[in-house]
């Protein structure tokens, strides 16, 4: 905690991090609207449940209670209505990839995509006729996360890498943007 | 044809033309009874005479005993009698054997491809088939998909 110099009234306002400072015994905190609106969104992703493959056991294993994704604010919800994520976990064959569309096309701004395993970012082993190599080719894609499956603990750092991508964002709640 | 052992299994190898009634004997004659499908694909070796072959095994539940029907089929006339009358769990694998190597199951009741798009061009499990598709071709569905993701900045759809 840094002491600021300048005042109000009699009280100093406090910096505690880059962008966020409180003014000590007012219950007040001064902060940009994009900080507080980025925190509100990182901190509720609730993502599409939409397994492929194999990987989608492991998103259900890290939704699950050993490694809760609950603690994240993380809720995992049946409708692309009322995600914020889609998260293709899976080998995605050219014959679904219109309805994994469809249903990132469903969900309502700002919504985020994540590319769950190796078949998501790149097709994998799977170098055929029926498969999109890397589902890249017709969403736009912000984490990749690798492995075959990922483990819990890489798909739970993909999620991280996510919110730090949020809470970077400028102006996004902005129709001006 | 011919009748091959190999470790205990017994596979028979026929023409095609009379497979229904041959299966339908085998169905229905009490001392065999031939009452389980457990499995019906089909085979492509390139090469030979008769091209593709479609392969039957079949299952007694009540004596438990298992024979192999291999029914050898040309390139230029893909096609065999449907059994589905007989077992009717044949009819999902016929469409099957239909989508990946082209042959024509006659007297099937909903002969459509399975498991590609309907209108996918092509027998994807045919040795001639590359593995990436045909040279060039993509599915019109995949394309145009990709040409909408080429839109997404018009949208503002960001990433």
């Amino acid at each position: 905690m840094e002491e600021g110099g300048a005042k109000v009234g009699m009280r100093k306002i406090v910096k505690v991090d880059e962008g966020i400072k409180i003014i000590p015994g007012a219950n007040t905190i001064i902060t940009t609207l994009d900080k507080l609106i980025n925190w509100g969104r990182k901190s509720s992703i609730w993502p599409m449940t939409f397994g492929l493959a194999c990987c989608a056991i492991e998103m259900m294993a890290t939704g699950a209670s050993h490694y809760d994704l609950d603690r994240f604010g993380i809720i995992f919800r049946a409708s692309p209505r009322q995600a914020d994520l889609l998260i293709v976990a899976g080998t995605v064959t050219k014959k679904i990839a219109p309805i994994v569309r469809r249903v990132y096309d469903q969900m309502p701004e700002p919504r985020y995509v994540m590319a769950m395993g190796s078949c998501a970012s790149s097709g994998g082993i799977f170098n055929t006729y029926s498969v999109v190599q890397g589902c890249d080719e017709f969403l736009p894609v912000d984490v990749y996360v690798p492995g075959c499956p990922p483990r819990p603990e890489a798909l739970m750092e993909g999620i991280l890498k996510l919110q730090e991508k949020m809470q970077r964002e400028y102006f996004r709640w902005s129709p001006l943007r | 044809m011919d009748i091959t052992h190999f470790r205990d299994q017994v596979s028979v190898i026929l023409k095609r033309d009379r497979i229904v009634d041959i299966c339908r004997y085998l169905h229905d004659e009490p001392q065999i009874c031939m009452d389980y499908l457990s499995d019906l694909c089909s085979v492509d070796y390139p090469g030979r005479r008769l091209r593709f072959e479609v392969v039957y095994n079949l299952y007694s539940i009540k004596y438990r005993h298992r024979i192999r029907l291999r029914a050898l089929i040309p390139e230029d006339d893909p096609s065999i009698q449907s059994v589905v009358s007989i077992w009717a769990g044949a009819n999902w694998h016929e469409r099957e054997a239909y989508d990946m190597y082209g042959i024509v199951f006659k007297g099937h009741p909903d002969l459509r491809r399975i498991l590609m798009p309907e209108d996918w061009d092509g027998f994807p499990l045919r040795k001639d088939y590359p593995l990436k598709g045909p040279e060039g071709w993509e599915w019109k569905g995949f394309e145009e998909l990709k040409e909408l993701h080429k839109h997404d900045d018009e949208w503002s759809i960001k990433s």
